[in-house]
């Protein structure tokens, strides 16, 4: 169980809702996934197409967890201000602040998000700081109360998968809130890594809703996270140089 | 009358007074949306609250997002 302030989730899969090819495919995989919470944008309605479908007005509210981000923010007061007008619509309280510092690698602003969690949290928010795998950043933002880290395994949509578990697993040793993985996962493999390192969860976006088949690939997902919690559970086996007969060594047929 | 809705000019019809006719104009009143009036945020029980000339009014929604 993922706990997260004060909600619970059996699911440790949150899911982002951008950039599927239709709504029916979207629907089924976020269907296929059991993910429970489920990230947003906040942007400016096109009024004057209002026929335009919206996928969240499609969902079973009842059943998901909002988790509204602050992207195309650049500042912390742009992130408030996202953050502010996503709690009005009366149905979230968690924030996921995404300032992003650089337009080319969409690595995120360290100093912005550790100025807008510190105001969020003034605020009332249950603020989920999207950040980039700094050691100490982890540590100042779960000082200030962030309610989980969630460092980047590699630049948003890049799906180059974890480039530094040393600096993760550091995190995740070091934090008592949870930490989920968010950006850069490309592949299940990519997802049951995160897992096995002890991450309480991973929050993907393109690895499946850009993957040939978005529906199978949620599934797939599922399935990794739950295969690598399971095996982080479990202790897996000690790295050695050479290898160690599984078999027994007497009454071989051999003399 | 003229309002920057959604950052452009926008000519509010003569029949229209308050946030909740604009929307009901606009036919996006039945909608999940949140407004922002003169850089506040409306509450839910304030739509009634006059439009006047210039005001900046943004509708706001949830959209795809990672």
């Amino acid at each position: 169980m993922l706990t997260i302030g004060n909600q619970t989730f059996q699911s440790r899969l949150l899911l982002g809702t951008g950039k599927y090819p239709n709504f029916d495919v979207q629907k089924e995989a976020v269907a296929v996934s059991d993910a429970e919470i489920l990230t947003f944008a906040v942007r400016r309605m096109n009024i004057f197409e209002p026929s335009q479908p919206n996928f969240l007005e499609q969902l079973d509210l009842s059943k998901y967890t909002l988790l509204p981000n602050t992207a195309g923010a650049s500042t912390a007061e742009e992130a408030v201000r996202t953050a502010r007008l996503a709690k009005a619509s009366g149905l979230c309280d968690m924030i996921k602040v995404e300032i992003i510092g650089d337009p080319r690698s969409l690595l995120p602003d360290p100093v912005e998000t550790l100025r807008a969690t510190e105001m969020l949290l003034e605020e009332g928010f249950i603020v989920l700081p999207y950040t980039s795998d700094d050691v100490v950043l982890a540590h100042r933002l779960e000082e200030l109360g962030a309610h989980a880290i969630m460092p980047g395994a590699s630049p948003i949509g890049s799906g180059q998968g974890i480039l530094n578990p040393l600096n993760l697993q550091f995190i995740i040793e070091q934090s008592k809130v949870p930490v989920i993985i968010d950006a850069g996962i490309g592949s299940p493999k990519d997802a049951a890594y995160a897992m096995e390192l002890g991450a309480d969860g991973v929050l993907l976006n393109t690895a499946v809703s850009g993957a040939q088949d978005p529906v199978k690939m949620a599934e797939a997902m599922k399935l990794a996270i739950e295969a690598g919690r399971l095996g982080y559970e479990a202790g897996r086996i000690e790295k050695k140089d050479y290898g160690i007969a599984s078999s027994p060594s007497e009454g071989l047929l051999t003399p | 009358m003229t309002i920057q809705l959604n950052g452009q000019a926008y000519d509010v019809p003569v029949h229209v007074s308050t946030i909740q006719q604009l929307l009901e104009h606009l036919n996006i009143d039945h909608r999940i949306l949140v407004i922002e009036h003169n850089a506040t945020i409306l509450e839910k029980d304030a739509y009634d609250a006059p439009i006047r000339d210039r005001d900046q009014i943004e509708v706001i929604h949830f959209v795809g997002g990672g």
